[in-house]
């Protein structure tokens, strides 16, 4: 009985099962999903291009004209110190992807390695694993980041390295289900008959089978990552100033908006909640198919 | 039941085994020798560091350390702030009552904009549910320092209806006025789930047959809900209420930071950017055990609610 969505947490730090981005299912056809998909793709294409394409130097300073609103010079007008915002939302999204990219990418390739061999050996290997993968998941990401903060000092390291560990048994327990699924599916029989090894038969079948479930729940985690780096960002634990960043950013626009000054804090919060929103349509929306093609 | 509860709580003590492991060990794991590590730059006077030495036992063999570290823990005893020059178990007891005030006065906001919500939706198909399930979609997606800003920028500067960061409230009422952005802020980013919850368990529970009976005898339709519907759909509102309330605890370090609210999050946060390592410790691992004890009090309650529920499912996931 599954009564909410399997992994994902809010808001930095809700271990267990995050509810989350489930919610966005029912908007998660037809056009909201192209829409999601270009949408991320032309984030990827700007935090690519970002040197090219911003109009600014994102960490120029010019004092002379500071919290200019929208001009046609600054277009998203500039921020206390006087940078250009659009140029510094531009770089941002370099580090705004990138740190849920290696937080994603690692929990994920980890997760898959454990889950897999969980189930396919069983036993006592699948307790240890098992119980391993429960303690991890027991603490949550945003306290072991900030712990790993403490010791190794702000920057993106830690917080990236604790994500990466904290987000694992998600994945894990995820791939370990699904590959016990498929584990008991007459093909894997057939293929061991035939006499394939049991590394070669998950690699080559098993893992293909499960694959897309697994691509469609990173899509997802990818929003809450990108969340959870953004609001240690914002901490002050992440990204160092001056460094362009969405979280940063947003904690440095605090005190304009004290002065009647929105932009500087208000366009990366919209950056952040865009991007979390169209990967939970796209990661929806690739569930949703894959249920239907299997049924 | 009693297997049930025992290997939870093994689990439960496991956890905070390897999380205490964790915290003691940092010290070790950091870069450069422990002294000049708790140091962080202070000046190292003969003093400090023969106080350091001792703090930590740093004197004797690793496990030594660990058993004595973990005797005077569970003694509640965490050592000194180096930034506050003050017993670390005290400075933690002082800035507890706001942490409590706002992570209660988020989980009721939580509680009703959620339930409200959910109901709505699942008794209004339609415009209203449609409505509900796009909102609840947007504000999930906002992390709640996003949620703050906004709120501020709103109600507060725009507004002037509520103040804004910092201040010193006087009084219960003025410090539940100063609240009340930050856990809207929590609550908003937190509801989303309970209402999307509240609703599918509606919806459940409105498409069975009891219901339908209930409706035949010529119940009214208010008691209809109360009673058949809202009662049976309270297990998994209350599974996904508690995983939201641990998930608050974790993080009103944020809210508590963008509204300057003095509590143990934002002690937290401010321990770690001063290298207040006693304090980092204790509040990490405090904040571990409530996280955990909350998630292992709803699976105990939760089964009681609902007894349809089996103890021995295969468990989340």
């Amino acid at each position: 009985m599954t009564l909410i969505a399997p992994p994902a947490a809010d808001a930095p730090g809700m271990p267990r099962r995050r509810p989350g981005l489930r919610l966005l299912r029912v908007l998660g056809q037809g056009p909201l999903f192209t829409a999601a998909v270009v949408l991320l793709a032309a984030l990827v294409l700007v935090a690519a291009l970002a040197p090219v394409l911003s109009p600014y130097d994102p960490e120029a300073l010019d004092l002379a004209s500071s919290l200019v609103g929208t001009t046609g010079d600054h277009l998203l007008g500039t921020d206390q110190s006087g940078r250009d915002i659009l140029s510094r939302l531009m770089h941002g999204a370099r580090t705004g992807l990138l740190g849920p990219l290696v937080v994603v990418g690692v929990s994920t390739v980890l997760g898959t390695v454990i889950g897999m061999v969980a189930a396919w050996r069983g036993g006592w290997v699948d307790a240890v694993l098992s119980r391993s993968m429960d303690l991890v998941f027991a603490v949550p990401g945003l306290l072991l980041a900030i712990m790993l903060v403490s010791v190794a000092g702000p920057g993106m390291t830690a917080p990236v390295v604790a994500m990466a560990v904290a987000y694992t048994p998600y994945a894990g327990r995820l791939v370990r289900g699904l590959a016990r699924q498929e584990k008991a599916r007459p093909y894997i029989e057939s293929y061991r008959v035939q006499g394939w090894s049991g590394r070669a038969i998950c690699l080559r079948h098993l893992l293909p089978n499960i694959a897309p479930t697994i691509f469609a729940q990173s899509a997802m985690n990818f929003g809450y990552a990108l969340m959870d780096l953004a609001a240690l960002s914002f901490l002050g634990f992440g990204v160092q100033p001056p460094t362009a960043d969405w979280g940063a950013m947003i904690n440095e626009g605090q005190s304009a908006i004290q002065q009647g000054a929105m932009l500087p804090a208000l366009a990366p919060s919209v950056c952040i909640v865009l991007a979390v929103v169209a990967f939970g349509i796209v990661g929806e929306g690739l569930a949703d198919r894959i249920a239907k093609r299997e049924r | 039941m009693t297997r049930f509860l025992l290997g939870r709580l093994l689990g439960l003590v496991a956890v905070l085994f390897a999380t205490s492991l964790l915290v003691f060990g940092s010290v070790h794991l950091a870069p450069g020798d422990p002294v000049s590590f708790l140091l962080h730059g202070r000046p190292a006077t003969p003093e400090a560091v023969a106080a350091l030495r001792d703090q930590y036992h740093l004197d004797d063999p690793l496990p030594v350390q660990y058993a004595k570290w973990l005797g005077g823990v569970l003694h509640g005893d965490f050592g000194r702030s180096a930034q506050y020059h003050q017993d670390v178990g005290a400075l933690i007891g002082s800035r507890l009552p706001g942490t409590a005030l706002l992570i209660g006065y988020a989980a009721l906001l939580v509680a009703v904009l959620g339930v409200t919500a959910g109901v709505l939706a699942a008794l209004r198909p339609g415009l209203i549910d449609r409505a509900v399930l796009f909102g609840t979609g947007v504000t999930t997606a906002t992390p709640s320092f996003v949620s703050a800003m906004a709120l501020v920028s709103l109600f507060s500067v725009r507004l002037g209806w509520f103040p804004g960061p910092g201040g010193t409230p006087q009084g219960f009422g003025d410090r539940l006025y100063h609240l009340t952005l930050p856990a809207l802020a929590l609550a908003l980013t937190f509801a989303g789930p309970l209402a999307r919850v509240t609703r599918s368990a509606m919806l459940d529970e409105l498409g069975r047959d009891h219901v339908e009976v209930a409706r035949a005898r010529g119940v009214a339709e208010r008691s209809v809900v109360r009673r058949h519907v809202l009662r049976n759909a309270l297990g998994p509102v209350v599974t996904v209420g508690g995983t939201l309330l641990a998930g608050l605890l974790i993080s009103t370090s944020i809210v508590e930071t963008a509204f300057d609210v003095s509590g143990i999050g934002s002690l937290l946060v401010q321990s770690v950017t001063a290298k207040d390592f006693a304090v980092v410790q204790a509040i990490t691992l405090l904040s571990v055990a409530a996280f955990v004890v909350v998630n292992l009090v709803v699976d105990i309650l939760v089964p009681l609610i609902d007894p349809r529920l089996s103890l021995h499912g295969e468990g989340p996931s």
